[in-house]
């Protein structure tokens, strides 16, 4: 009896490991060992034609004191911390609108998610440049609401806009997570908001007290994965900057000044530093974010 | 009593209308701008806050489809196309096997390597490319679909994994249990019930396989030298630096025509797409 249970769970086993036997070696060939390679690089000095040549930490040393890196990661972090929570905030809010009313809601939703399909493509970067450039229709529309004069300049060749320029064409693509709250949103009973007006509770205070923390969980995967990505930010600021990252470094984000150190320059064991960087940043924050869950966060069937 | 609540109902219903127009037109001002600047000579697209053209026409997709440098329009579409669908099917094949495996069969290390998937999902790319660039080099791979398309037979986007669990945790399981009686092993119930029962998900997986490869510029990039390889999105960039910076008209119609496509297929399934975004973000 036993043996033939036994004999059953070989079966199964075999089964398991042969059904996922491509994303295994997926897994190992081009993520786990990948990973481990960009480690022991980090360590060398590697140009992709002689061997590498092991220098110790001089890569993250060297990070330390370069003023490009500093401004990568400052230029990277201003666009996390200002992009992420606007984006969020507008899809929290339009999800919320759409999702009291009845008709009409599937064409919004539907046109609303458009810009996220698109948003990261080569064409919708070129769009957004030919509408920010000099004399271009923001910065004559914008003179219209009382900013400078167009012909004063456009935001593609101010330092000082571009940053705000690339927010905004995050905040355009509010879609996807607003898709994901309206699903959320559809969860929450309704018996329970009609409870608490009977209670006398009033829009504000059925937001934070019902709808908060019943959306804690969409409203943390969004934040989560949404963080993650705005880390990531890579075409856009390549196509309107040309490749250079310009004007004065001012789209010089952490990809891209890694692409550059890495496949412009060949400095492979630099970038594999900056890339490693990257993933302990990008860890210690999802990390953050998990602690700090638990105590904002509820799941249902949690009894609090 | 009931009139008043009628009319105020009727009012709510305007203002949200109203609302919800307001932030489309805002939404869609960007393609429609990109649209109508398509059909206009240059010198009346920058700055040019209306949107009909004045003097309209085709000359700018004329221009466009005159193909860059000697190499033909078609060229860089049949090019995306290729990879487009070999992403599809690497993605259908490798994707759905593994997800079988994680939702249907116990094996010892499942839970960890369910850990490790989820675990890519949040992983910085950037930490793997140099040394796959290195690998990719010294196997003369350089200039060739092969480090495009390798990753998406092995299963390594985690989001359509992740998917096609969703999905089959979903499926009742005393369809496999029925067949298990019937004397059925894995093979079979993968092949015979639970792959016809998901084509809902492969649908939804095939249509952003596809927009994603289409989409994606830093994978061609890195690996494609000659634009005789070039993707659509490359086509654009090389066609931006080449044309001189104020022929925008020709631009817009470039890119118009690099999005056509993924347009295409939003129209034609905008509930997949939006269906497959939303059981994304809730848990299993």
């Amino acid at each position: 009896m036993t043996a033939t249970r036994q004999r059953a769970r070989d079966r199964s086993t075999r089964a398991g490991y042969a059904f996922l036997s491509p994303w295994l070696i997926g897994f190992l060939g081009l993520t786990a060992g990948p990973m481990i390679a960009s480690l022991y690089l980090s360590f060398t000095d590697y140009n992709l034609f002689t061997a590498p040549e092991f220098i110790g930490i001089e890569n993250y040393q060297r990070l330390l004191t370069d003023s490009n890196f500093h401004q990568a990661a400052k230029v990277t972090a201003l666009y996390v911390v200002f992009g992420t929570p606007i984006k969020l905030a507008a899809a929290l809010g339009v999800a919320m609108l759409l999702h009291n009313s009845r008709r009409g809601q599937g064409f919004y939703r539907s046109a609303y998610y458009l810009p996220s399909l698109i948003g990261g493509s080569v064409s919708i970067a070129i769009v957004w440049k030919a509408m920010f450039i000099d004399e271009g229709i923001v910065a004559q529309i914008g003179a219209v609401f009382g900013g400078p004069d167009a012909s004063a300049g456009g935001w593609v060749g101010d330092p000082g806009r571009t940053l705000p320029m690339l927010i905004l064409l995050t905040v355009w693509q509010f879609g996807a997570p607003m898709v994901i709250f309206l699903a959320g949103l559809k969860q929450v009973p309704t018996e329970m908001y009609e409870a608490a007006e009977v209670d006398g509770a009033g829009p504000v205070r059925r937001f934070w007290n019902i709808t908060i923390p019943l959306l804690s969980p969409v409203l943390f995967f969004n934040l989560l994965l949404e963080t993650i990505h705005a880390f990531q930010i890579f075409n856009s600021a390549f196509i309107i900057s040309n490749g250079s990252g310009g004007p004065a470094q001012s789209t010089l984000f952490y990809t891209l000044y890694l692409y550059f150190r890495g496949f412009r320059d060949f400095q492979m064991g630099y970038a594999s530093a900056m890339a490693w960087v990257l993933v302990i940043v990008v860890g210690l924050i999802s990390l953050l974010l998990f602690r700090s869950s638990k105590s904002w966060v509820h799941y249902s069937g949690d009894d609090r | 009593m009931s009139r008043t609540k009628n009319a105020r109902r009727t009012r709510g219903s305007i203002l949200f209308h109203a609302f919800a127009l307001a932030v489309l037109v805002v939404i869609l001002y960007p393609a429609v701008w990109m649209l109508m600047s398509s059909f206009k000579p240059s010198s009346e697209i920058i700055g040019e806050v209306s949107l009909l053209p004045a003097n309209g026409g085709f000359q700018n997709y004329a221009k466009a489809l005159e193909g860059i440098g000697g190499i033909s329009f078609w060229t860089f579409v049949l090019n995306s196309l290729v990879l487009a669908a070999g992403s599809v099917v690497g993605i259908l094949l490798s994707c759905s096997l593994a997800a079988y495996a994680f939702a249907r069969v116990a094996f010892r290390g499942r839970n960890l390597f369910f850990v490790c998937m989820i675990a890519t999902m949040l992983l910085p790319f950037h930490v793997v490319i140099i040394p796959q660039y290195i690998v990719f080099n010294n196997l003369g791979m350089i200039n060739t679909y092969w480090p495009l398309l390798l990753g998406k037979f092995l299963a390594t986007d985690a989001f359509f994994v992740f998917l096609m669990i969703q999905f089959i945790r979903g499926l009742p399981r005393e369809l496999d249990e029925a067949a298990v009686i019937d004397g059925a092993g894995h093979p079979r119930i993968f092949f015979s019930i639970i792959l016809p029962l998901m084509k809902p998900a492969l649908v939804t997986s095939a249509i952003f396989a596809f927009i994603w490869s289409w989409n994606d510029f830093f994978g061609p990039l890195l690996y494609l030298k000659e634009p005789g390889m070039y993707t659509m999105p490359l086509a654009l960039r090389l066609y931006v630096d080449q044309t001189s910076t104020s022929d925008y008209g020709a631009q817009m119609a470039m890119a118009i025509l690099a999005l056509l496509p993924v347009l295409l297929f939003f129209f034609a399934f905008q509930r997949q797409l939006v269906g497959g975004v939303a059981t994304q973000g809730l848990k299993g």
